[in-house]
């Protein structure tokens, strides 16, 4: 004990730090943490880099993953914006007159995704893709007070099973809908199928999981009974049609492509929009625009009355902590490359997933892509040699190779889904092709 | 007073986009029914991007910037350290569907710290994969019901809260569509007649705090778990308040089923302004095959995955959790050890009892006996000169510190809730305490209009939610009609 805290016990009258513990029961007390001791700050960096090392990331070793995360270029700017303390070391902002400066990104972050969405309101985020889907869900049974979700089958496992825990509450029913075998986008004859009285929401993705543009978006539309929820990757959103221009309901999205790090999974950010009727329907935390007693504009937390922390067991949602600061970085990302920047990446995402298809399917053994049409930044490749030696074969090469879809669409047979993005190099594409071609 | 927040008239990015001349966009990547023609965001120079953020992070108040003791929050000091080490390459630029062979250090690390917090939490088994401690009570939930239903003994539908619970704990409840059963509580503490009469065969799970919000340890937390298990329910730990109880006690030893973690407040992963945080869930061994999937495994050579368990409860988010934040939480455990830990624990309520200690004869802090890591006061007696709690928290900050958590827990009246950490030191809380002091003597006119050191006055918080305008998009719509909305 330090002289500090000795003076301080000495003012309440106490002789140790033990008589502050007097209220827990002998029986419910424990002697200590069986830890070992602290470390110093630089032991501790030292050991945690070292097993950290261990792990092979993008920087050293092609990585042609996607599935929902991509690893972008981010500019230095982004970092630096994030890095402000102010903004990171601050909690959620319920004091106003203290917070305007993560107010009002906030409010800009929700005016942008209200821009590439081509809805009216955002909400500052949810937890990641999948929650907001599970979310998106359960506004959907509150608007329209039906039971049934029909999603597409093309879609990640993960995300899948999140709707199914999101499910459990109101006992909604989730319907999957098949994908054409040539096209890889819904199949529309299984969606007017799935529809029916009960629908609450028809879910889609653009582009969906097997990177495929979903041409059909205003057919899938007017198939639609109900709500639609359109989950779309917001960086493809810079050069495809918003899907409040189809007509969506509810746009939601893994946001992390927005200039966020893909993370080993996490932190990312869930983006959450919708039509301005709705609005008091939406889960999550919102910004809103107002004046100071001065008369200035000023930002605050608003419609409050939605949350847990008022309308308690009847709250739209129990979401409190959010992903805020990955939304300030997606704000940030944003500014910096501006709307000719994001539509330059996102183009050239597509071209360079085309140019890498198209080499791989010279290769004897590969085809790609499998579905025809228009694809963003991944695609679905077939192999002829088992898929799962062909993952083997290229880590051994120093490549990692696209995700192996075998297991969850054995429809596919031996497939994967690849995606390419500007952090490749040529160097990069041959390693790959080339790893590809000597596999027997 | 010394705290002069920055003042600009920051205009939004949105107001400075200037027509741009037509792209010569090549959209022919794109199918001709999806072509985006145009994109209305702003193109500015970087360095003018860089300033608008600098200048508005400059009117936002941070751990960084000075005292916040929010209760519940525990806003304590976010090393750098850990910063930095998220920030590596091996830990940022790793995609979460890589082949176990080459992410084994996470693993390792997502591995051991499982097994750090079952010790420190006298748990058995830990899952990582929750976002949050909300996403903790939702997984927890799920567990209880699984395990129950497993066992035949399904249906039951019923948790139960103490009036001094957390908001989230009804939101959770009622997001699986549970039925809430709120029992008063007694000086401060849960009402064991009320719990014993509350229990029944419908009850799922009591979720508890302990210390509670009041800063007030449950002392009759063994008759508690045993009433909640005779009943055959399951005892539930809302983890937020851990900074009380590390190497003093744990909710294992409490006789707690389930608990979760917020690595933002115990482990001080930084909140970011709202988010990330983490939310992992530790369980005894019964709820153990109930776990998401997967389960990192280790078999004493390589890290894996585990993904073949038929009874879990399946996913609650996508991947393996906040793994980022995990890492840090991580470090910062190992920076602190046995040893650290508890003087974490000890040096919190040392500070919240002598902060309290300072305060009480001039706002009374209802309910006697020790507190542990937080204390609620009340702003009654400004009442009196037309003051409020409201008024003295926003009259706080021109003294330069954020303002406490304030009208919550709902069961004291004009409540300040306060949390100081154990970061703090005596001289901070001796002028905090100074500053609360001062300003119950103000002239209330004062406190009314403060805060006046700040980047805005008073924000008017009704006319935000009475005419919502959330976006550039809804502003545009109404135009003209910011200054009258």
């Amino acid at each position: 004990m330090d002289s500090e805290e000795a003076a301080m016990l000495r003012a309440m009258g106490l002789k140790s730090i033990d008589a502050l513990f007097a209220d827990i029961p002998e029986a419910v007390r424990i002697k200590g943490l069986d830890l070992p001791r602290g470390m110093g700050e630089q032991d501790v960096v030292r050991h945690v880099t070292s097993i950290l090392r261990k792990n092979r990331s993008a920087e050293t070793m092609p990585t042609f993953l996607g599935a929902g995360l991509y690893d972008h270029f981010v500019p230095a700017s982004v970092r630096a914006i994030a890095s402000r303390s102010e903004f990171y070391s601050a909690y959620t902002p319920y004091q106003p007159e203290v917070s305007q400066g993560i107010l009002q990104t906030l409010w800009e972050y929700q005016s942008f995704i209200c821009e590439l969405t081509g809805m009216d309101a955002a909400n500052t985020s949810m937890y990641d893709g999948s929650t907001a889907l599970g979310e998106a869900a359960l506004m959907a049974h509150r608007i329209t007070g039906k039971r049934e979700i029909v999603v597409p089958r093309a879609m990640h496992w993960d995300r899948r099973a999140v709707l199914s825990s999101n499910a459990v509450g109101p006992g909604l029913k989730v319907i999957d809908v098949g994908y054409d075998a040539d096209n890889g986008t819904m199949d529309l004859d299984s969606l007017r199928k799935a529809v029916g009285e009960q629908t609450a929401a028809v879910y889609v993705e653009n582009p969906n999981f097997f990177g495929r543009f979903e041409d059909e978006l205003p057919e899938i539309r007017s198939i639609a009974p109900s709500l639609l929820i359109v989950g779309a990757n917001p960086l493809a959103l810079a050069i495809a049609k918003a899907p409040g221009d189809f007509g969506a309901d509810i746009v939601i999205g893994e946001g992390q492509p927005l200039g966020n790090a893909v993370n080993f999974g996490g932190p990312l950010v869930g983006i959450f929009a919708c039509r301005e009727e709705h609005v008091r329907k939406m889960p999550g935390r919102v910004i809103g625009l107002t004046q100071d007693a001065e008369g200035r504009r000023a930002f605050c937390m608003t419609l409050q009355t939605r949350e847990q922390h008022i309308r308690r067991e009847r709250a739209m949602s129990n979401i409190c902590t959010n992903e805020t600061l990955m939304a300030v970085i997606s704000a940030a990302y944003i500014a910096v490359l501006g709307s000719r920047g994001l539509r330059k990446v996102a183009l050239d995402n597509i071209r360079r997933a085309r140019l890498l298809a198209e080499r791989i399917d010279r290769l004897e053994s590969f085809e790609a892509p499998v579905f025809q049409g228009g694809h963003f930044n991944e695609f679905v490749l077939r192999s002829e040699i088992p898929y799962a030696r062909v993952h083997k074969a290229l880590l051994a090469a120093g490549v990692h190779g696209g995700l192996p879809l075998t297991g969850h669409f054995p429809d596919l047979k031996e497939a994967a889904l690849f995606a390419t993005t500007e952090v490749h190099t040529e160097a990069d594409y041959d390693r790959l092709v080339q790893a590809l071609e000597e596999i027997r | 007073m010394t705290f002069r927040q920055a003042r600009y008239d920051e205009p939004l990015l949105c107001e400075r986009m200037r027509p741009s001349p037509a792209e010569e966009t090549d959209l022919f990547g794109v199918p001709s029914s999806l072509r985006r023609e145009s994109l209305s965001l702003p193109d500015l120079p970087e360095h003018e991007v860089v300033r608008h953020y600098t200048r508005l992070s400059q009117m936002n108040f941070g751990i960084d910037t000075g005292f916040y003791p929010l209760g519940s929050c525990t806003m304590k000091f976010n090393p750098k350290f850990a910063e930095e080490l998220a920030r590596l390459p091996e830990m940022a630029r790793v995609h979460p569907e890589q082949d176990p062979s080459t992410v084994q250090g996470i693993l390792q690390i997502l591995f051991e710290l499982q097994g750090i917090l079952a010790k420190i939490s006298g748990m058995d088994a830990v899952t990582l994969q929750p976002a949050a401690g909300a996403q903790g009570e939702f997984t927890g939930l799920l567990l209880a019901r699984a395990y129950l239903d497993d066992r035949g003994d399904g249906g039951r539908n019923e948790i139960i809260l103490p009036d001094t619970a957390h908001g989230t704990n009804f939101a959770s409840a009622g997001m699986l569509g549970f039925h809430v059963r709120e029992i008063p509580s007694k000086d401060g503490r849960v009402d064991l007649k009320a719990l014993g009469t509350a229990v029944s065969e419908r009850t799922l799970s009591l979720m508890l705090t302990n210390p509670n919000t009041l800063g007030i340890f449950e002392e009759d937390v063994a008759e508690v778990a045993r009433i909640v298990h005779d009943a055959g329910a399951l005892l539930y730990y809302d983890g937020a308040n851990f900074n009380a109880i590390l190497g003093r006690t744990s909710p294992g030893t409490m006789g707690f089923d389930i608990t979760h973690f917020n690595t933002h407040k115990t482990f001080t992963t930084p909140h970011g302004g709202g988010g990330p945080g983490a939310g992992p869930v530790g369980v005894k061994a019964f709820l153990e095959p109930f776990l998401p999937v997967p389960v990192v495994t280790f078999d004493g050579r390589t890290y894996g995955l585990d993904w073949d368990r038929p009874k879990s409860i399946g996913k609650v988010r996508a991947w393996l959790g906040n793994s980022a934040l995990l890492l840090r939480a991580y470090a910062y455990i190992l920076s602190q050890g046995s040893d650290g830990l508890r003087w974490v624990t000890d040096r919190a309520v040392l500070n919240a009892n002598y902060l309290r200690h300072r305060i009480e004869k001039h706002l009374p802090v209802p309910f006697s006996g020790l507190r542990k890591h937080e204390f609620v006061a009340s702003g009654e007696p400004l009442k009196a000169n037309g003051a409020r709690t409201v008024d003295l928290a926003k009259r706080l900050i021109d003294y330069g510190f954020h303002p406490p958590t304030v009208y919550f827990p709902h069961l004291v009246e004009e409540a300040l809730m306060i949390e100081p950490t154990e970061t703090e030191s005596k001289e901070t809380l001796d002028k905090f305490a100074d500053a609360l002091i001062e300003i119950t003597r103000e002239d209330p006119k004062l406190l009314r209009s403060a805060p006046h050191n700040a980047a805005v006055a008073r924000v008017d918080e009704v006319l935000a939610a009475r005419r919502p305008i959330l976006s550039w998009r809804m502003l545009q719509k109404g135009k003209g009609s910011e200054k009258s909305a």
